[in-house]
């Protein structure tokens, strides 16, 4: 780690861009014209994206046991020494990078498909109210992501974990003003939360286990001196401290992956998913799509040295991932709002990047997880295009035919169709075909039945079917757009369209990383996260995976091929060439069809079990707090101020103030007689004066008798 | 010469008639008037008595209290009016505003 060159050192920039951007937003953004905006906000992820790249590709040039940096900017949060099972240990969460191979992947999806879908916002989101407020939540977000997917240890991934949860809320209800939007924005908030707690009880299970949070101390300086979970797992295998199958691992595990399944939407936390739809598209094709939702994926991933150790959790992350992706998958086909599919599919292929992790097929799951970010943010780009186009219809059951009016939008979605179905060639096939094949693999190593693999496959056909169900229904057959809108059609400016081809490209090509697996060699994607993703050696290495025979993995494909033909043939047949039939199906069988419109009823289930509760229990408290703290408390209260008050008036009145009246009347009484003669009537005044003068004169009388002797 | 106690019983008899003046009347425009007669009952003990001692000094000081009438009468009627204005009333028994 000698020499690790500009972009290894300065890792710590990638996500200070975006956060400097916020931060620009949030103080003068109402000031910035849309120009400065877009300069600001876009300029700082393509920054981030450069330094991305750039750190990747210097880390790719290291030999492969050297491939992770790590870096502590400060010691973050520092309790003290707290007791664990090793005894007192001083612990220390730091606010540090890591690049290893599985973040780097990581931060290259996100700084890319974040780039282009800031740069798609600029035309979609023209011309909205609270452009800047827009861009400063997606830079926010950006922050948060980065942080999460470069954290090198648990608790800074939970604040960034915590920060794309706000982001998201924020998001989905940016048009506040609607209440649809207010309220899915709080509903995704809370079903997160939910999952936060099993997060932060796994986290805490996690520190007091092993002393530290800190993924790794590879690539730290002196390795001894910084413990990490891999370190403090080995050796405690190694001493026989825990062992394959502890059941702290199993609870460790299933705790972190309650939190997992919270923010990426698996059952049966799946409910706010499809609701947070309610946000604007591209906040939908990046964090609710491509990025957010599989930071579950890349946590599990992160975590897998604990989860290989435990078979139990390892079939519950399978059974979940694998159930939820054939229940989204069935939904998504009678959907009819295009953005409400997407949001089933990306459920769904969730479902599926679990599967993959669950059969220990984590390099699979993360292989998923790219190709899918490319293709599901592509999807969700070009539905925001065609909405954009059509004004804000959302219905596929109006359009029809647009591939002749939107041609510059229709061309990536079909092949964003061709990618997600897992049609030979583009990425989708690749990334299925692996998680199909581990799941087939697990299922002989363990002599089990082949229901993993079974669920997965039968998935795929249903993505098949509704992938090429919206494709039909949106590009081909007649157009059912009302005729006055027909000459509203136009086609999306060009910094929406040129995002649309960038990704089309990643679609198509991104899968290759796994070419070779197609003569029968290892797929250098996985032998480049290998190193991530080892794990602990132990001598019971039950998961270690041994490929198939060549005959084996190109039956695998075939089988893989034969399910998405069979859903692009029901899908052709039901929609495309004879577009009455499906209605026809759906009259026949009214009851599975209610089942589904209502999405198995299970957002009725849990407003009946859960939140309804919930709101009696509130209607109590509130009786509780109107009739017994308001009434016997406060106004209880008031009552007796009010009382003592009186009685206190009382005797100031007639008490304190008589006393002082008393002091008063006195002299009152004593000026009484001098007091008569003020009659305040001037009359009564000459009146006196001249008595006195009278008085004066008789006193005097014998000097004025004396004088007026005199004058004669 | 007319003796000097005429003079004096003249101005007693104007005194009086002022002094019952100013306590019987309720108009205090009356009441003014009334003074002006106890001031002019002054002066005339005051020329008178000035006659007898041969001293000028008595007939200055009459010219003075004239003076002072006029503009003792003045202030007296601008007071009145003022007050008139505030209460409405030109009447001695109605102004008790003196009182404790």
């Amino acid at each position: 780690m000698t020499s690790s060159g500009y972009f290894l050192t300065h890792l710590w920039l990638i996500p200070l861009f975006p956060l400097v951007s916020t931060a620009v937003m949030y103080f003068f953004g109402r000031r910035l014209s849309k120009e400065a905006v877009n300069l600001f906000c876009v300029g700082s992820v393509f920054l981030s994206f450069l330094h991305a790249l750039g750190a990747v590709l210097r880390l790719f040039t290291l030999p492969a046991t050297q491939r992770t940096y790590q870096q502590i900017l400060f010691e973050w949060v520092t309790p003290g020494s707290m007791p664990t099972s090793m005894g007192l240990v001083n612990f220390v969460a730091d606010w540090g990078y890591l690049l290893d191979p599985l973040s780097s992947v990581m931060v290259i999806v996100v700084t890319l498909v974040g780039f282009l879908i800031h740069v798609y916002s600029i035309g979609y989101m023209a011309n909205e109210d609270g452009y800047y407020r827009f861009f400063g939540y997606l830079n926010f977000f950006m922050f948060s992501m980065l942080t999460l997917v470069l954290a090198n240890n648990l608790l800074l991934l939970f604040a960034g974990w915590e920060g794309v949860g706000l982001c998201s809320y924020l998001l989905i209800g940016f048009y506040f003003l609607k209440k649809s939007a207010a309220d899915a924005g709080k509903k995704a908030f809370l079903v997160n939360r939910i999952g936060d707690v099993g997060f932060l009880l796994g986290l805490l299970l996690v520190a007091a286990t092993f002393g530290t949070v800190r993924f790794t101390s590879q690539g730290l300086g002196d390795p001894a001196a910084f413990s990490g979970i891999v370190q403090s797992l080995g050796s405690m295998v190694a001493q026989h401290v825990l062992s394959y199958g502890s059941p702290v691992f199993t609870a460790m595990a299933l705790l972190l992956f309650v939190g997992a399944a919270g923010i990426s939407a698996q059952i049966p936390l799946h409910v706010w998913l499809p609701d947070a739809m309610e946000g604007p598209t591209p906040v939908s094709a990046l964090i609710h799509a491509a990025t957010m939702v599989a930071a579950g994926v890349y946590m599990v991933a992160r975590m897998s040295a604990i989860y290989q150790l435990t078979p139990v959790a390892m079939d519950i992350v399978a059974l979940v991932g694998a159930a939820t992706a054939i229940f989204a998958a069935t939904l998504a086909v009678v959907q009819s709002d295009i953005k409400k599919v997407l949001a089933y599919s990306t459920v769904s292929q969730l479902g599926n990047m679990f599967l993959a992790l669950g059969v220990g097929a984590f390099a699979a799951g993360i292989f998923h997880l790219m190709t899918h970010a490319f293709f599901q943010a592509l999807l969700f780009l070009a539905a925001g295009s065609i909405i954009h186009s059509l004004s804000g219809e959302q219905d596929i059951r109006k359009m029809g035919g647009l591939r002749y009016t939107i041609p510059v939008t229709s061309v990536p979605f079909i092949f964003a169709t061709l990618a997600i179905t897992g049609v030979p060639g583009l990425s989708g096939f690749f990334s299925e075909h692996e998680i199909l094949a581990h799941a087939f693999n697990r299922h002989i190593m363990l002599d089990r039945y082949l229901a993993l693999w079974a669920v997965g496959i039968v998935t795929t056909g249903l993505t098949a079917l509704y992938m090429f169900r919206l494709l039909f229904e949106i590009f081909y057959g007649r157009s059912r757009l009302p005729i006055k809108m027909e000459g509203h059609i136009h086609e999306s400016p060009k910094t929406m369209t040129v995002p649309l081809m960038i990704l089309t490209f990643f679609s198509i090509v991104s899968g290759w990383l796994a070419l070779p697996i197609l003569w029968g060699e290892e797929s250098p994607f996985e032998r480049f996260l290998e190193p991530s993703l080892r794990g602990v050696e132990t001598d019971t290495g039950t998961i270690s995976l041994g490929r198939h025979t060549l005959l084996a993995e190109h039956g695998l494909m075939a089988a893989l091929v034969a399910f998405v033909a069979l859903g692009f043939w029901l899908a052709y047949k039901l929609y495309l060439d004879n577009p009455k039939l499906h209605t026809k199906l759906a009259e026949s069988w009214p009851r599975l069809r209610n089942l589904l419109v209502h999405k198995y009823y299970v957002d009725e289930i849990y407003d009946s079990l859960f939140v309804n509760r919930i709101k009696d229990l509130s209607t109590a408290l509130s009786f509780f707090d109107a009739k017994v703290i308001d009434g016997l408390g406060v106004d209880g209260a008031g009552w007796l101020a009010h009382v003592s008050s009186r009685i206190a008036m009382w005797l100031d009145k007639w008490v304190v103030e008589a006393l002082v009246n008393m002091l008063g009347w006195f002299p009152k009484f004593l000026s009484m007689p001098v007091r008569m003669f003020q009659t305040g009537v001037f009359s009564a005044y000459a009146v006196f004066i001249l008595i006195g003068l009278a008085i004066l004169l008789g006193y005097y009388g014998h000097h004025v008798q004396a004088f007026v002797r005199t004058l004669h | 010469m007319m003796p000097i106690g005429h003079y004096l019983f003249l101005s007693l008899a104007l005194f009086l008639i002022g002094a019952i003046g100013v306590i019987s009347r309720r108009n205090v425009i009356i009441v003014l008037m009334s003074i002006e007669l106890i001031l002019n009952a002054v002066n005339i003990n005051l020329v008178a008595f000035s006659r007898y001692f041969g001293d000028i000094a008595g007939q200055v000081f009459a010219l003075f209290i004239i003076a002072d009438a006029a503009a003792e009468a003045a202030v007296g009627l601008g007071i009145i009016i003022a007050f008139f204005r505030n209460r409405e009333t030109v009447l001695a028994d109605e102004m008790d505003l003196l009182k404790w």
